[in-house]
Protein backbone atom coordinates (compact mmCIF):
# COMPACT_ATOMS: atom_id res chain seq x y z
CA UNK A 1 0.00 0.00 0.00
CA UNK A 2 2.82 2.35 0.84
CA UNK A 3 4.28 1.91 -2.59
CA UNK A 4 1.13 3.16 -4.25
CA UNK A 5 0.68 6.10 -1.94
CA UNK A 6 2.74 8.51 -3.96
CA UNK A 7 0.83 7.71 -7.13
CA UNK A 8 -2.49 8.05 -5.37
CA UNK A 9 -1.52 11.44 -4.04
CA UNK A 10 -0.65 12.67 -7.46
CA UNK A 11 -3.96 11.53 -8.88
CA UNK A 12 -6.20 12.78 -6.08
CA UNK A 13 -7.44 16.36 -6.37
CA UNK A 14 -6.04 18.55 -3.61
CA UNK A 15 -9.42 19.56 -2.24
CA UNK A 16 -10.53 16.30 -0.75
CA UNK A 17 -9.32 16.01 2.81
CA UNK A 18 -10.96 13.51 5.04
CA UNK A 19 -8.50 12.08 7.48
CA UNK A 20 -4.79 12.46 8.22
CA UNK A 21 -3.68 8.88 7.76
CA UNK A 22 0.04 9.51 7.45
CA UNK A 23 2.20 12.04 9.25
CA UNK A 24 4.87 12.50 6.62
CA UNK A 25 4.12 16.22 6.62
CA UNK A 26 4.29 16.78 2.87
CA UNK A 27 3.02 20.30 2.25
CA UNK A 28 -0.20 20.75 0.27
CA UNK A 29 -0.61 17.08 -0.51
CA UNK A 30 -4.05 15.50 -0.52
CA UNK A 31 -4.95 12.84 1.95
CA UNK A 32 -5.73 9.55 0.33
CA UNK A 33 -9.36 8.52 0.73
CA UNK A 34 -9.60 4.94 1.76
CA UNK A 35 -12.13 2.42 0.62
CA UNK A 36 -12.76 -0.99 2.01
CA UNK A 37 -15.36 -3.47 0.85
CA UNK A 38 -16.45 -4.49 4.32
CA UNK A 39 -16.64 -2.67 7.62
CA UNK A 40 -15.02 -4.21 10.70
CA UNK A 41 -18.42 -5.47 11.87
CA UNK A 42 -19.16 -7.06 8.52
CA UNK A 43 -15.76 -8.79 8.51
CA UNK A 44 -16.43 -10.15 11.96
CA UNK A 45 -19.86 -11.42 10.86
CA UNK A 46 -18.35 -13.10 7.78
CA UNK A 47 -15.69 -14.76 9.88
CA UNK A 48 -18.40 -15.99 12.25
CA UNK A 49 -20.35 -17.54 9.35
CA UNK A 50 -17.24 -19.37 8.04
CA UNK A 51 -16.40 -20.53 11.55
CA UNK A 52 -19.87 -21.97 12.12
CA UNK A 53 -19.88 -23.75 8.75
CA UNK A 54 -16.60 -25.49 9.56
CA UNK A 55 -17.71 -26.25 13.13
CA UNK A 56 -21.01 -27.72 11.91
CA UNK A 57 -19.15 -29.95 9.44
CA UNK A 58 -16.76 -31.26 12.09
CA UNK A 59 -19.58 -31.82 14.59
CA UNK A 60 -21.75 -33.69 12.11
CA UNK A 61 -18.83 -35.95 11.16
CA UNK A 62 -18.71 -36.94 14.80
CA UNK A 63 -22.44 -37.67 14.93
CA UNK A 64 -22.50 -39.85 11.81
CA UNK A 65 -20.19 -42.37 13.55
CA UNK A 66 -18.46 -43.79 10.50
CA UNK A 67 -17.36 -47.34 11.17
CA UNK A 68 -13.85 -47.51 9.65
CA UNK A 69 -13.97 -51.25 8.89
CA UNK A 70 -17.10 -50.80 6.75
CA UNK A 71 -15.55 -47.83 4.99
CA UNK A 72 -12.31 -49.69 4.05
CA UNK A 73 -14.38 -52.66 3.05
CA UNK A 74 -16.56 -50.69 0.60
CA UNK A 75 -14.53 -51.08 -2.63
CA UNK A 76 -14.45 -54.86 -2.23
CA UNK A 77 -18.19 -54.93 -1.57
CA UNK A 78 -18.95 -52.82 -4.64
CA UNK A 79 -16.76 -55.06 -6.74
CA UNK A 80 -18.54 -58.13 -5.40
CA UNK A 81 -21.93 -56.58 -6.18
CA UNK A 82 -20.94 -55.76 -9.74
CA UNK A 83 -19.68 -59.28 -10.32
CA UNK A 84 -22.97 -60.71 -9.09
CA UNK A 85 -24.89 -58.33 -11.35
CA UNK A 86 -22.97 -59.32 -14.45
CA UNK A 87 -24.24 -60.54 -16.87
CA UNK A 88 -27.74 -59.05 -16.46
CA UNK A 89 -30.59 -61.53 -16.80
CA UNK A 90 -32.08 -60.04 -19.98
CA UNK A 91 -34.66 -62.81 -20.25
CA UNK A 92 -36.21 -61.42 -17.09
CA UNK A 93 -37.18 -58.16 -18.90
CA UNK A 94 -40.04 -59.44 -21.12
CA UNK A 95 -41.12 -61.81 -18.35
CA UNK A 96 -41.94 -59.23 -15.68
CA UNK A 97 -39.97 -55.97 -15.93
CA UNK A 98 -41.65 -54.63 -19.06
CA UNK A 99 -45.17 -54.57 -17.65
CA UNK A 100 -43.93 -52.93 -14.47
CA UNK A 101 -42.06 -50.31 -16.49
CA UNK A 102 -45.17 -49.41 -18.48
CA UNK A 103 -47.12 -49.22 -15.25
CA UNK A 104 -44.48 -46.84 -13.88
CA UNK A 105 -44.83 -44.56 -16.90
CA UNK A 106 -48.62 -44.61 -16.55
CA UNK A 107 -48.36 -43.73 -12.86
CA UNK A 108 -45.97 -40.87 -13.53
CA UNK A 109 -48.04 -39.42 -16.37
CA UNK A 110 -51.43 -39.76 -14.72
CA UNK A 111 -50.04 -38.46 -11.42
CA UNK A 112 -48.60 -35.40 -13.17
CA UNK A 113 -51.89 -34.69 -14.96
CA UNK A 114 -53.89 -34.88 -11.73
CA UNK A 115 -51.28 -32.71 -9.99
CA UNK A 116 -51.45 -30.03 -12.71
CA UNK A 117 -55.26 -29.94 -12.58
CA UNK A 118 -55.17 -29.31 -8.84
CA UNK A 119 -52.04 -27.12 -8.83
CA UNK A 120 -53.20 -24.53 -11.40
CA UNK A 121 -56.02 -23.11 -9.26
CA UNK A 122 -53.80 -23.15 -6.17
CA UNK A 123 -50.97 -21.44 -8.06
CA UNK A 124 -53.35 -18.72 -9.25
CA UNK A 125 -54.61 -18.16 -5.71
CA UNK A 126 -51.05 -18.08 -4.35
CA UNK A 127 -49.85 -15.35 -6.77
CA UNK A 128 -50.32 -11.99 -5.07
CA UNK A 129 -50.70 -10.06 -8.34
CA UNK A 130 -53.40 -12.38 -9.69
CA UNK A 131 -55.26 -12.71 -6.38
CA UNK A 132 -54.75 -9.51 -4.40
CA UNK A 133 -56.02 -10.95 -1.09
CA UNK A 134 -53.26 -11.68 1.46
CA UNK A 135 -55.44 -14.17 3.30
CA UNK A 136 -56.20 -16.21 0.18
CA UNK A 137 -52.49 -16.12 -0.84
CA UNK A 138 -51.47 -17.44 2.57
CA UNK A 139 -54.05 -20.23 2.62
CA UNK A 140 -53.07 -21.34 -0.90
CA UNK A 141 -49.36 -21.25 -0.04
CA UNK A 142 -50.05 -23.26 3.11
CA UNK A 143 -51.81 -25.92 1.04
CA UNK A 144 -48.86 -26.02 -1.38
CA UNK A 145 -46.33 -26.30 1.45
CA UNK A 146 -48.35 -29.13 3.01
CA UNK A 147 -48.18 -31.04 -0.25
CA UNK A 148 -44.41 -30.52 -0.53
CA UNK A 149 -43.53 -31.16 3.10
CA UNK A 150 -44.74 -34.76 2.91
CA UNK A 151 -42.34 -37.02 1.01
CA UNK A 152 -43.90 -39.07 -1.77
CA UNK A 153 -43.00 -42.28 0.07
CA UNK A 154 -45.02 -41.06 3.02
CA UNK A 155 -47.90 -40.03 0.73
CA UNK A 156 -47.69 -43.54 -0.77
CA UNK A 157 -47.92 -45.18 2.68
CA UNK A 158 -50.95 -43.01 3.49
CA UNK A 159 -52.72 -43.92 0.25
CA UNK A 160 -51.83 -47.58 0.62
CA UNK A 161 -53.56 -47.44 4.00
CA UNK A 162 -56.64 -45.99 2.28
CA UNK A 163 -56.75 -47.81 -1.08
CA UNK A 164 -54.55 -50.80 -0.41
CA UNK A 165 -51.25 -51.51 -2.22
CA UNK A 166 -51.06 -50.98 -5.98
CA UNK A 167 -50.74 -48.44 -8.74
CA UNK A 168 -53.66 -46.26 -7.57
CA UNK A 169 -51.91 -45.46 -4.29
CA UNK A 170 -48.69 -44.74 -6.18
CA UNK A 171 -50.41 -42.48 -8.70
CA UNK A 172 -52.10 -40.43 -6.00
CA UNK A 173 -48.87 -40.23 -4.00
CA UNK A 174 -47.12 -38.79 -7.05
CA UNK A 175 -50.00 -36.41 -7.70
CA UNK A 176 -50.14 -35.07 -4.16
CA UNK A 177 -46.41 -34.60 -3.88
CA UNK A 178 -46.34 -32.78 -7.24
CA UNK A 179 -49.14 -30.31 -6.47
CA UNK A 180 -46.86 -28.32 -4.18
CA UNK A 181 -44.02 -28.30 -6.70
CA UNK A 182 -46.08 -27.26 -9.73
CA UNK A 183 -48.28 -24.85 -7.75
CA UNK A 184 -45.38 -23.07 -6.07
CA UNK A 185 -43.37 -22.62 -9.25
CA UNK A 186 -46.44 -21.59 -11.26
CA UNK A 187 -47.32 -19.01 -8.59
CA UNK A 188 -43.80 -17.63 -8.72
CA UNK A 189 -43.84 -17.47 -12.53
CA UNK A 190 -47.13 -15.57 -12.35
CA UNK A 191 -45.69 -13.11 -9.85
CA UNK A 192 -42.74 -12.48 -12.15
CA UNK A 193 -45.01 -11.69 -15.12
CA UNK A 194 -44.81 -8.11 -16.38
CA UNK A 195 -47.59 -5.85 -15.16
CA UNK A 196 -47.65 -3.78 -18.35
CA UNK A 197 -49.66 -6.02 -20.70
CA UNK A 198 -52.08 -6.90 -17.91
CA UNK A 199 -52.56 -3.21 -17.13
CA UNK A 200 -53.17 -2.48 -20.81
CA UNK A 201 -55.86 -5.15 -21.05
CA UNK A 202 -57.43 -3.96 -17.81
CA UNK A 203 -57.52 -0.44 -19.22
CA UNK A 204 -59.44 -1.73 -22.23
CA UNK A 205 -62.17 -3.13 -19.99
CA UNK A 206 -61.21 -6.82 -20.25
CA UNK A 207 -62.89 -9.06 -17.66
CA UNK A 208 -60.79 -11.02 -15.15
CA UNK A 209 -60.77 -14.36 -17.03
CA UNK A 210 -59.57 -12.56 -20.16
CA UNK A 211 -56.77 -10.93 -18.16
CA UNK A 212 -55.66 -14.44 -17.19
CA UNK A 213 -55.89 -15.86 -20.70
CA UNK A 214 -54.37 -12.93 -22.59
CA UNK A 215 -52.33 -11.06 -19.99
CA UNK A 216 -50.77 -13.76 -17.81
CA UNK A 217 -50.98 -17.03 -19.74
CA UNK A 218 -48.80 -16.04 -22.72
CA UNK A 219 -46.19 -14.79 -20.27
CA UNK A 220 -46.07 -17.90 -18.08
CA UNK A 221 -46.69 -20.45 -20.84
CA UNK A 222 -43.02 -21.41 -21.42
CA UNK A 223 -42.32 -21.62 -17.68
CA UNK A 224 -45.49 -23.65 -17.16
CA UNK A 225 -44.72 -26.32 -19.74
CA UNK A 226 -41.09 -26.43 -18.68
CA UNK A 227 -42.00 -27.12 -15.07
CA UNK A 228 -44.70 -29.64 -15.94
CA UNK A 229 -42.20 -31.55 -18.07
CA UNK A 230 -39.57 -31.33 -15.34
CA UNK A 231 -42.05 -32.66 -12.80
CA UNK A 232 -43.02 -35.52 -15.13
CA UNK A 233 -39.35 -36.33 -15.48
CA UNK A 234 -38.92 -36.35 -11.68
CA UNK A 235 -42.08 -38.43 -11.29
CA UNK A 236 -40.84 -41.13 -13.67
CA UNK A 237 -37.83 -41.61 -11.40
CA UNK A 238 -39.83 -41.23 -8.21
CA UNK A 239 -42.42 -43.82 -9.21
CA UNK A 240 -39.57 -46.31 -9.53
CA UNK A 241 -38.94 -45.88 -5.81
CA UNK A 242 -42.60 -46.04 -4.76
CA UNK A 243 -42.71 -49.74 -5.57
CA UNK A 244 -40.42 -50.35 -2.59
CA UNK A 245 -43.36 -49.63 -0.28
CA UNK A 246 -45.77 -51.56 -2.50
CA UNK A 247 -47.29 -48.69 -4.42
CA UNK A 248 -46.97 -50.34 -7.82
CA UNK A 249 -44.63 -49.79 -10.73
CA UNK A 250 -41.13 -51.01 -11.48
CA UNK A 251 -40.07 -50.54 -7.86
CA UNK A 252 -42.00 -53.70 -6.98
CA UNK A 253 -39.89 -55.70 -9.48
CA UNK A 254 -36.74 -54.09 -8.06
CA UNK A 255 -37.74 -54.89 -4.50
CA UNK A 256 -38.59 -58.50 -5.28
CA UNK A 257 -35.30 -59.09 -7.09
CA UNK A 258 -33.31 -57.51 -4.24
CA UNK A 259 -35.09 -59.52 -1.57
CA UNK A 260 -34.30 -62.74 -3.46
CA UNK A 261 -30.64 -61.66 -3.99
CA UNK A 262 -31.15 -62.04 -7.75
CA UNK A 263 -28.59 -59.38 -8.57
CA UNK A 264 -28.55 -60.15 -12.30
CA UNK A 265 -32.27 -59.27 -12.32
CA UNK A 266 -31.66 -56.15 -10.23
CA UNK A 267 -29.20 -55.11 -12.94
CA UNK A 268 -31.87 -55.46 -15.63
CA UNK A 269 -34.34 -53.36 -13.63
CA UNK A 270 -31.74 -50.65 -13.01
CA UNK A 271 -30.81 -50.63 -16.71
CA UNK A 272 -34.50 -50.30 -17.64
CA UNK A 273 -34.94 -47.35 -15.27
CA UNK A 274 -31.77 -45.76 -16.62
CA UNK A 275 -32.98 -46.13 -20.20
CA UNK A 276 -36.36 -44.60 -19.38
CA UNK A 277 -34.76 -41.63 -17.61
CA UNK A 278 -32.51 -41.01 -20.62
CA UNK A 279 -35.46 -41.18 -23.02
CA UNK A 280 -37.48 -38.87 -20.73
CA UNK A 281 -34.59 -36.40 -20.69
CA UNK A 282 -34.38 -36.41 -24.49
CA UNK A 283 -38.14 -35.97 -24.89
CA UNK A 284 -38.30 -33.16 -22.31
CA UNK A 285 -35.41 -31.29 -23.96
CA UNK A 286 -36.97 -31.64 -27.40
CA UNK A 287 -40.43 -30.48 -26.27
CA UNK A 288 -38.96 -27.56 -24.32
CA UNK A 289 -37.10 -26.44 -27.40
CA UNK A 290 -40.30 -26.54 -29.41
CA UNK A 291 -42.29 -24.54 -26.84
CA UNK A 292 -39.81 -21.76 -26.11
CA UNK B 1 -58.10 1.97 -46.99
CA UNK B 2 -57.80 4.40 -44.15
CA UNK B 3 -60.93 6.22 -45.34
CA UNK B 4 -62.80 2.95 -45.10
CA UNK B 5 -61.50 2.47 -41.57
CA UNK B 6 -62.48 6.00 -40.69
CA UNK B 7 -65.95 5.44 -42.13
CA UNK B 8 -66.69 2.36 -40.01
CA UNK B 9 -65.20 4.03 -36.97
CA UNK B 10 -67.35 7.12 -37.29
CA UNK B 11 -70.50 5.14 -37.96
CA UNK B 12 -70.07 2.92 -34.95
CA UNK B 13 -69.21 5.87 -32.76
CA UNK B 14 -72.24 7.91 -33.66
CA UNK B 15 -74.34 4.86 -32.87
CA UNK B 16 -72.56 4.15 -29.60
CA UNK B 17 -72.31 7.58 -28.04
CA UNK B 18 -75.09 10.12 -27.84
CA UNK B 19 -72.97 13.07 -26.73
CA UNK B 20 -72.70 15.97 -29.18
CA UNK B 21 -69.17 16.40 -30.55
CA UNK B 22 -68.83 19.97 -29.33
CA UNK B 23 -69.52 19.23 -25.66
CA UNK B 24 -66.68 18.39 -23.27
CA UNK B 25 -65.79 14.74 -23.61
CA UNK B 26 -63.94 14.65 -20.33
CA UNK B 27 -64.23 16.82 -17.29
CA UNK B 28 -62.10 16.66 -14.18
CA UNK B 29 -63.51 18.35 -11.09
CA UNK B 30 -61.27 18.88 -8.11
CA UNK B 31 -59.31 15.72 -8.88
CA UNK B 32 -56.96 14.82 -6.04
CA UNK B 33 -54.50 12.01 -5.51
CA UNK B 34 -52.02 11.30 -2.77
CA UNK B 35 -50.17 7.97 -2.59
CA UNK B 36 -48.92 8.86 0.90
CA UNK B 37 -51.24 10.66 3.28
CA UNK B 38 -50.40 14.36 3.47
CA UNK B 39 -48.23 14.32 0.33
CA UNK B 40 -50.62 15.12 -2.51
CA UNK B 41 -49.44 14.38 -6.05
CA UNK B 42 -52.46 16.02 -7.65
CA UNK B 43 -53.93 19.09 -5.92
CA UNK B 44 -57.51 19.69 -6.97
CA UNK B 45 -57.20 19.58 -10.77
CA UNK B 46 -60.04 21.12 -12.77
CA UNK B 47 -59.91 20.46 -16.50
CA UNK B 48 -62.28 20.20 -19.39
CA UNK B 49 -61.27 18.36 -22.56
CA UNK B 50 -63.25 19.13 -25.71
CA UNK B 51 -64.71 16.52 -28.05
CA UNK B 52 -61.86 16.70 -30.56
CA UNK B 53 -58.21 17.60 -30.90
CA UNK B 54 -54.95 16.66 -29.26
CA UNK B 55 -54.11 17.99 -25.81
CA UNK B 56 -50.56 17.65 -24.51
CA UNK B 57 -49.69 17.64 -20.81
CA UNK B 58 -46.13 18.74 -20.11
CA UNK B 59 -44.25 19.16 -16.86
CA UNK B 60 -41.21 17.93 -14.93
CA UNK B 61 -40.86 14.28 -13.92
CA UNK B 62 -42.76 13.35 -10.80
CA UNK B 63 -45.24 16.17 -11.09
CA UNK B 64 -48.26 13.90 -11.51
CA UNK B 65 -48.78 13.80 -15.29
CA UNK B 66 -48.94 10.02 -15.35
CA UNK B 67 -51.05 9.92 -12.21
CA UNK B 68 -53.49 12.38 -13.77
CA UNK B 69 -53.92 10.27 -16.91
CA UNK B 70 -54.22 7.05 -14.93
CA UNK B 71 -56.84 8.56 -12.65
CA UNK B 72 -59.07 9.05 -15.70
CA UNK B 73 -59.47 5.32 -16.37
CA UNK B 74 -58.90 4.46 -12.72
CA UNK B 75 -55.69 2.48 -13.22
CA UNK B 76 -54.82 4.74 -10.31
CA UNK B 77 -57.56 5.29 -7.74
CA UNK B 78 -58.23 9.03 -7.23
CA UNK B 79 -58.29 10.22 -3.61
CA UNK B 80 -60.94 12.82 -4.27
CA UNK B 81 -62.84 14.75 -6.92
CA UNK B 82 -64.74 13.62 -9.98
CA UNK B 83 -63.90 12.30 -13.45
CA UNK B 84 -66.81 12.88 -15.84
CA UNK B 85 -66.79 11.07 -19.19
CA UNK B 86 -69.68 12.37 -21.28
CA UNK B 87 -71.24 13.54 -18.03
CA UNK B 88 -70.95 10.17 -16.24
CA UNK B 89 -68.92 10.15 -13.03
CA UNK B 90 -66.35 7.35 -13.37
CA UNK B 91 -65.10 7.64 -9.80
CA UNK B 92 -68.38 6.21 -8.51
CA UNK B 93 -68.20 3.06 -10.66
CA UNK B 94 -67.39 -0.40 -9.34
CA UNK B 95 -66.86 -3.82 -10.89
CA UNK B 96 -68.67 -4.42 -14.14
CA UNK B 97 -69.81 -0.84 -14.67
CA UNK B 98 -66.20 0.35 -14.29
CA UNK B 99 -65.13 -2.24 -16.83
CA UNK B 100 -67.79 -1.06 -19.27
CA UNK B 101 -66.68 2.54 -18.79
CA UNK B 102 -63.05 1.58 -19.45
CA UNK B 103 -64.06 0.16 -22.82
CA UNK B 104 -64.82 3.73 -23.91
CA UNK B 105 -61.29 4.95 -23.06
CA UNK B 106 -58.36 3.80 -25.16
CA UNK B 107 -54.85 3.93 -23.75
CA UNK B 108 -51.38 3.97 -25.26
CA UNK B 109 -48.35 3.30 -23.04
CA UNK B 110 -44.70 4.35 -22.97
CA UNK B 111 -43.50 0.73 -22.90
CA UNK B 112 -46.18 -0.28 -25.44
CA UNK B 113 -47.46 -2.99 -23.07
CA UNK B 114 -48.18 -5.41 -25.88
CA UNK B 115 -48.58 -9.10 -25.12
CA UNK B 116 -45.14 -9.98 -26.45
CA UNK B 117 -45.75 -13.63 -27.22
CA UNK B 118 -48.93 -13.06 -29.20
CA UNK B 119 -49.10 -12.08 -32.85
CA UNK B 120 -49.79 -8.53 -33.98
CA UNK B 121 -53.34 -9.33 -35.03
CA UNK B 122 -54.02 -11.03 -31.68
CA UNK B 123 -52.71 -7.94 -29.91
CA UNK B 124 -55.14 -5.82 -31.88
CA UNK B 125 -58.00 -8.15 -31.04
CA UNK B 126 -57.02 -7.74 -27.37
CA UNK B 127 -58.56 -4.30 -27.74
CA UNK B 128 -61.93 -6.07 -28.08
CA UNK B 129 -61.61 -8.14 -24.89
CA UNK B 130 -63.97 -5.77 -23.12
CA UNK B 131 -66.65 -6.63 -25.69
CA UNK B 132 -66.02 -10.32 -26.36
CA UNK B 133 -66.62 -12.98 -23.73
CA UNK B 134 -63.53 -14.58 -22.21
CA UNK B 135 -64.31 -18.07 -23.54
CA UNK B 136 -64.93 -16.88 -27.11
CA UNK B 137 -61.76 -14.80 -26.96
CA UNK B 138 -59.77 -17.75 -25.62
CA UNK B 139 -60.96 -19.92 -28.50
CA UNK B 140 -60.03 -16.99 -30.79
CA UNK B 141 -63.62 -16.84 -32.06
CA UNK B 142 -63.82 -13.08 -32.41
CA UNK B 143 -66.77 -11.60 -34.34
CA UNK B 144 -65.94 -11.20 -38.06
CA UNK B 145 -66.56 -7.45 -37.75
CA UNK B 146 -63.75 -7.21 -35.18
CA UNK B 147 -61.37 -9.12 -37.43
CA UNK B 148 -62.25 -6.87 -40.39
CA UNK B 149 -61.63 -3.80 -38.24
CA UNK B 150 -58.31 -5.22 -37.07
CA UNK B 151 -57.13 -5.64 -40.66
CA UNK B 152 -58.35 -2.14 -41.57
CA UNK B 153 -56.42 -0.66 -38.64
CA UNK B 154 -53.32 -2.67 -39.56
CA UNK B 155 -53.53 -1.08 -43.03
CA UNK B 156 -54.01 2.33 -41.45
CA UNK B 157 -50.89 2.03 -39.25
CA UNK B 158 -48.90 0.52 -42.11
CA UNK B 159 -48.35 -2.94 -40.62
CA UNK B 160 -50.52 -4.98 -42.99
CA UNK B 161 -47.65 -7.41 -43.68
CA UNK B 162 -47.04 -8.07 -39.99
CA UNK B 163 -50.45 -9.50 -39.00
CA UNK B 164 -49.02 -12.91 -38.09
CA UNK B 165 -45.67 -11.67 -36.76
CA UNK B 166 -45.14 -12.06 -33.04
CA UNK B 167 -45.09 -8.71 -31.22
CA UNK B 168 -41.64 -9.40 -29.72
CA UNK B 169 -40.16 -9.39 -33.23
CA UNK B 170 -41.17 -5.75 -33.87
CA UNK B 171 -39.14 -2.57 -33.49
CA UNK B 172 -40.14 0.10 -30.97
CA UNK B 173 -41.89 2.25 -33.54
CA UNK B 174 -43.79 -0.72 -34.93
CA UNK B 175 -44.81 -1.78 -31.43
CA UNK B 176 -46.20 1.62 -30.64
CA UNK B 177 -48.18 1.54 -33.89
CA UNK B 178 -49.67 -1.73 -32.72
CA UNK B 179 -50.37 -0.08 -29.37
CA UNK B 180 -52.27 2.73 -31.08
CA UNK B 181 -54.19 0.31 -33.30
CA UNK B 182 -55.09 -1.82 -30.26
CA UNK B 183 -56.46 1.23 -28.45
CA UNK B 184 -58.48 2.24 -31.52
CA UNK B 185 -59.94 -1.28 -31.75
CA UNK B 186 -62.00 -0.28 -28.72
CA UNK B 187 -63.62 2.49 -30.80
CA UNK B 188 -63.00 4.69 -27.81
CA UNK B 189 -64.66 7.95 -26.90
CA UNK B 190 -61.31 9.23 -25.65
CA UNK B 191 -57.67 8.25 -26.15
CA UNK B 192 -55.11 8.57 -23.34
CA UNK B 193 -51.41 8.32 -24.16
CA UNK B 194 -48.86 8.08 -21.36
CA UNK B 195 -45.49 9.24 -22.73
CA UNK B 196 -46.06 7.37 -26.02
CA UNK B 197 -42.81 8.56 -27.60
CA UNK B 198 -40.39 8.56 -24.65
CA UNK B 199 -38.86 5.23 -25.66
CA UNK B 200 -38.55 6.15 -29.35
CA UNK B 201 -35.98 7.98 -31.43
CA UNK B 202 -36.83 11.53 -32.64
CA UNK B 203 -37.83 10.52 -36.17
CA UNK B 204 -40.01 7.62 -35.04
CA UNK B 205 -41.51 9.86 -32.35
CA UNK B 206 -42.71 12.30 -34.97
CA UNK B 207 -44.11 9.50 -37.12
CA UNK B 208 -45.96 7.96 -34.19
CA UNK B 209 -47.39 11.33 -33.11
CA UNK B 210 -48.45 12.07 -36.67
CA UNK B 211 -50.18 8.72 -36.94
CA UNK B 212 -51.94 9.09 -33.60
CA UNK B 213 -53.13 12.62 -34.32
CA UNK B 214 -54.25 11.73 -37.84
CA UNK B 215 -56.17 8.56 -37.00
CA UNK B 216 -57.91 10.17 -34.05
CA UNK B 217 -58.80 13.30 -36.00
CA UNK B 218 -60.40 11.14 -38.72
CA UNK B 219 -62.45 9.33 -36.11
CA UNK B 220 -63.25 12.40 -34.05
CA UNK B 221 -61.54 11.03 -30.92
CA UNK B 222 -60.02 13.56 -28.53
CA UNK B 223 -56.49 12.65 -27.38
CA UNK B 224 -54.70 13.49 -24.14
CA UNK B 225 -50.93 12.93 -24.31
CA UNK B 226 -48.32 13.13 -21.57
CA UNK B 227 -45.06 14.35 -23.03
CA UNK B 228 -41.50 15.12 -22.04
CA UNK B 229 -40.61 16.77 -25.31
CA UNK B 230 -41.83 20.38 -25.35
CA UNK B 231 -41.05 20.87 -29.03
CA UNK B 232 -43.00 17.76 -29.98
CA UNK B 233 -45.90 18.99 -27.87
CA UNK B 234 -45.82 22.40 -29.60
CA UNK B 235 -45.76 20.73 -32.98
CA UNK B 236 -48.65 18.33 -32.51
CA UNK B 237 -50.90 19.67 -29.79
CA UNK B 238 -53.65 22.20 -30.30
CA UNK B 239 -53.76 22.78 -26.57
CA UNK B 240 -51.01 22.48 -24.01
CA UNK B 241 -51.45 21.98 -20.28
CA UNK B 242 -48.39 22.70 -18.14
CA UNK B 243 -48.21 21.04 -14.75
CA UNK B 244 -45.92 21.75 -11.85
CA UNK B 245 -46.10 20.49 -8.28
CA UNK B 246 -49.43 18.76 -8.84
CA UNK B 247 -51.13 21.87 -10.19
CA UNK B 248 -52.03 23.16 -13.63
CA UNK B 249 -49.86 26.25 -14.14
CA UNK B 250 -50.43 26.75 -17.85
CA UNK B 251 -53.43 25.98 -20.01
CA UNK B 252 -53.73 27.42 -23.48
CA UNK B 253 -53.08 27.01 -27.20
CA UNK B 254 -49.64 25.74 -28.18
CA UNK B 255 -48.83 29.10 -29.78
CA UNK B 256 -49.30 30.92 -26.48
CA UNK B 257 -46.64 28.88 -24.67
CA UNK B 258 -43.64 31.15 -24.03
CA UNK B 259 -40.26 30.70 -22.35
CA UNK B 260 -41.73 32.52 -19.35
CA UNK B 261 -44.28 29.76 -19.01
CA UNK B 262 -41.64 27.05 -19.42
CA UNK B 263 -39.60 28.63 -16.61
CA UNK B 264 -42.69 28.51 -14.46
CA UNK B 265 -43.41 24.87 -15.37
CA UNK B 266 -39.92 23.41 -15.12
CA UNK B 267 -38.21 25.98 -12.88
CA UNK B 268 -34.83 27.63 -13.51
CA UNK B 269 -33.81 28.98 -16.86
CA UNK B 270 -30.29 27.74 -17.53
CA UNK B 271 -31.66 24.88 -19.63
CA UNK B 272 -33.53 27.18 -22.03
CA UNK B 273 -31.43 27.74 -25.14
Amino acid sequence: MDGSRGVAENLTPGTAVRRESHASGQPGSAVRREWQRFTAGERLARFAVYFFVVAAFVLSLGTVEVIPEFLWDAPAQVQDLLVRMWPPDYAHYPASVHAALVETLHMATLGTVIAVLLAVPLGLLAASNVMPSRTVNTVAKLALVTSRSVNSLVWALLFIAVFGPGALAGTLAIAFRSIGFVGKLLGEALEEAHRGPVEALKASGAPWPSLLVFGYWPQVKPAFWALVLLRWDINVRESAVLGLVGAGGIGVALNTAMNLFQWDRVAVVLLAIFAVVIVAEVVVTWVRGRIL
Amino acid sequence: MSEAAAGTGAKARSAGSAAPAAAAALELRGLQKSYVRGKPVLRAIDLSIAGTGLTAIIGPSGTGKSTLIRCVNRLVEPSGGQVLLDGEDLTALRGRSLRLARRRIGMVFQEYNLVERLTVIENLLCGRLGHVGALRAWLRRFPPADIDRAFELLDAVGLADFAKTRADALSGGQRQRVGIARALMQQPRLLLADEPTSSLDPKTSVEVMELMRGLCAQRGIPVIVNMHDVELARRFAARIIGMSGGRVVFDGPATALTDEHLKQIYGGEGWLA
